[in-house]
């Protein structure tokens, strides 16, 4: 299995990283508090790589996008820099740095091996300390030049926040296309960019929610396909489909357990949904709850521990955590207005919610005991939260009224930074998958 | 929404609450027409054909906001429907439940699947048998009508007993 990951998905098998300089580990003057609402984006000059071709500036245009998309950082305009660097294994001229305000500076050279690899390194220097941050060297192949820029503008990101990144990862969706009345879904897949862009099914059938696998290359999701609603697993890398589970019903709103072995979702009979799980080994299935509601949108906290769901069982969509076994099932929202779609941070710490209140469809987090609720956006309709792997960002879906179609917005913690994220049609249920390997 | 729920518990509400839509689908253009009145064409449908179900019989009935309760003027016609089935007993039909778009998406599929389940359960007690009768939810994914008002979803809330699906 990991065999053919690495194969498919990990083009950067054969990437090494290599620490260039074990300089001192003296501690950073420059540094930025994520946790402060409102950032003051750091001025960071990104330089061109040092390249024989246009890759160089490439390479350098996709780290300063990702770090300017995160909203902590303020890339400077190249037509400001003063210094011309020509010998990315030298110190700068810091003055020159310091003149134009850069807090830090990124510099690189890009290099071709004789077995054809594209060699990327990159030195991130704090310019009024006067030192090295961090130097790091990858091997990969050529075509995989964009992966080489997000892990550096990740590395860069956790040295000047002190937290993992999150620009090395994709996101899984629904692309739309059609009138509303007969809109054509399909599954499709791209980098947190927006860029590599592919189609992942045909228009045949409305897919639905689909959900990254924590440890595979595979997703899981629902499809009307044969006229019958139910939840299925896609191999990435093969394209093959597996119908999860024989159940006596609709099956939906599928998700993977933190582990990857299970997949928990909503089986429909007659009027009432409840939650099940599957294990994908023994395909034995568990049923853990049992009510006359619609229980749906399972997810399972990061440590396995637990599952938080939506329930109307009180008259009303409201979120309930409950233990993995279905045991001590306890409301935790209560607010006004209804409350779905909730979704664990990869933190642990919160929960990202869509509500709706007063004809407003809002994005939401609260602590996992339903205190410090904070709506993070909201308007005629915001639904569906993901979390980037790191914690820190979400993306969700915004429907206008009318005829038109949903896109796909990213948006901080914080509730600032909204942006959207660019699709060639309409976007919907965005999930984020983890940081690639 | 919290507004349209109050709204709803008081049945003096509900009936204006539903004069209001009412009045409103009048001027929309893209309102399906439910009965042969509407349509024109009461009679020129061969008896026992799809088109004089559709036509002649209704195929479809509506709900309330969050709700899979068959109301009264649900209930004529699916009295109707129920005739109609009980006199041509040859055809098996598929009931599609759907709800409007003011809902997130996985609630949406679930309770789709509960007005599908309350029209078959209700045309089950008037004779219909289950074994002619199946079941599916499109969610939110197949509205009729598409505006930005209340007119218009509450023509989206609706299951449509379709002729011809296989029974199971």
């Amino acid at each position: 299995m990991k065999m053919i990951k690495r194969t498919l998905f990990l083009p950067l098998a054969m990437m090494a990283a290599v620490m260039l300089l074990a300089s001192s580990p003296a501690r950073a003057v420059v540094e930025i508090d994520i946790n402060k609402a409102n950032v003051e984006p750091l001025p960071i000059a990104i330089t061109d790589f040092i390249s024989n071709d246009e890759l160089g500036a490439q390479i350098a245009a996709v780290v300063a996008a990702d770090l300017k998309r995160s909203g902590l950082f303020a890339p400077i305009d190249k037509a400001a820099f003063i210094e011309k660097i020509s010998n990315p294994d030298a110190a700068p001229r810091f003055q020159d740095w310091q003149v134009i305000n850069a807090q830090a500076l990124v510099t690189g050279r890009l290099a071709r091996e004789a077995d054809g690899r594209l060699r990327a390194e990159f030195r991130l220097w704090d310019t009024f300390a006067n030192q090295q941050l961090s130097g790091e060297q990858f091997f990969t192949r050529p075509e995989n030049w964009r992966r080489v820029a997000h892990i550096i503008a990740d590395s860069i990101y956790e040295r000047l926040t002190g937290e993992k990144g999150y620009f090395d990862s994709r996101v899984v969706f629904v692309s739309e296309s059609g009138p509303k009345t007969d809109r054509k879904k399909q599954l499709a897949i791209m980098d947190q960019d927006g860029a590599n862009m592919r189609m992942l099914t045909n228009a045949n059938d409305i897919v639905l929610t689909p959900r990254f696998s924590p440890s595979r290359q595979e997703i899981t999701y629902m499809s009307f396909e044969g006229g019958q609603p139910r939840v299925y697993l896609l191999q990435l890398e093969t394209g093959q489909r597996e119908l999860v589970g024989n159940f006596p019903g609709m099956t939906f709103s599928p998700r993977f357990s933190p582990d990857g072995q299970k997949v928990i979702m909503s089986l429909q009979q007659d009027g009432n949904a409840n939650i099940y799980t599957m294990d994908l080994r023994s395909r034995q299935t568990t049923r853990l709850t049992n009510t006359a509601a619609i229980d749906t949108s399972p997810s399972y906290s990061p440590d396995g521990s637990q599952i938080v769901f939506e329930s109307d069982r009180g008259g009303r969509q409201q979120l309930y955590i409950m233990g993995a076994d279905g045991s001590n099932q306890r409301r935790v929202s209560f607010g006004d207005g209804s409350y779905s779609t909730p979704v664990w941070s990869p933190r642990g710490d919160l929960i990202a919610f869509t509500k709706q209140s007063g004809g407003k469809f809002s994005i939401g987090v609260m602590k996992t005991d339903g205190s410090g609720e904070r709506i993070l956006t909201t308007g005629f309709h915001n639904e569906g939260p993901t979390w980037a792997p790191n914690g820190r960002v979400l993306m969700f879906f915004r429907q206008p009224a009318g005829s038109g179609g949903p896109q796909i917005y990213s948006i901080d913690l914080t509730g600032y930074n909204e942006q959207l994220v660019a699709t060639p049609s309409y976007a919907s249920d965005p999930a984020w998958s983890p940081l690639l390997e | 929404m919290r507004r349209m729920q109050e709204f709803a518990r008081n049945p003096a509400m509900i009936a204006l609450f539903t004069a209001l839509v009412l009045t409103g689908c009048a001027s929309k253009k893209n309102n399906l027409p439910n009965n042969a009145a509407d349509l024109g064409l009461a009679g020129n449908a061969a008896p026992g054909s799809q088109q004089d179900f559709t036509v002649n019989v209704g195929d479809r009935i509506f709900f309330d906001t969050d709700s899979s309760v068959v109301r009264a003027d649900a209930a004529a016609t699916l009295d109707r429907q129920a005739q109609w089935l009980n006199q041509y007993p040859n055809y098996q039909i598929t009931i599609e439940g759907h709800a409007d778009e003011r809902g997130t998406r996985e609630y949406n599929l679930a309770l789709g699947a509960r007005r599908a389940a309350a029209t078959r359960d209700y045309l089950a007690t008037r004779g219909v048998a289950a074994n002619r009768i199946r079941t599916i939810s499109f969610g939110k994914e197949r509205p009729v009508a598409v505006c930005d008002d209340i007119s218009c979803w509450s023509q989206n809330r609706r299951a449509v007993t379709v002729l011809g699906g296989a029974g199971s």
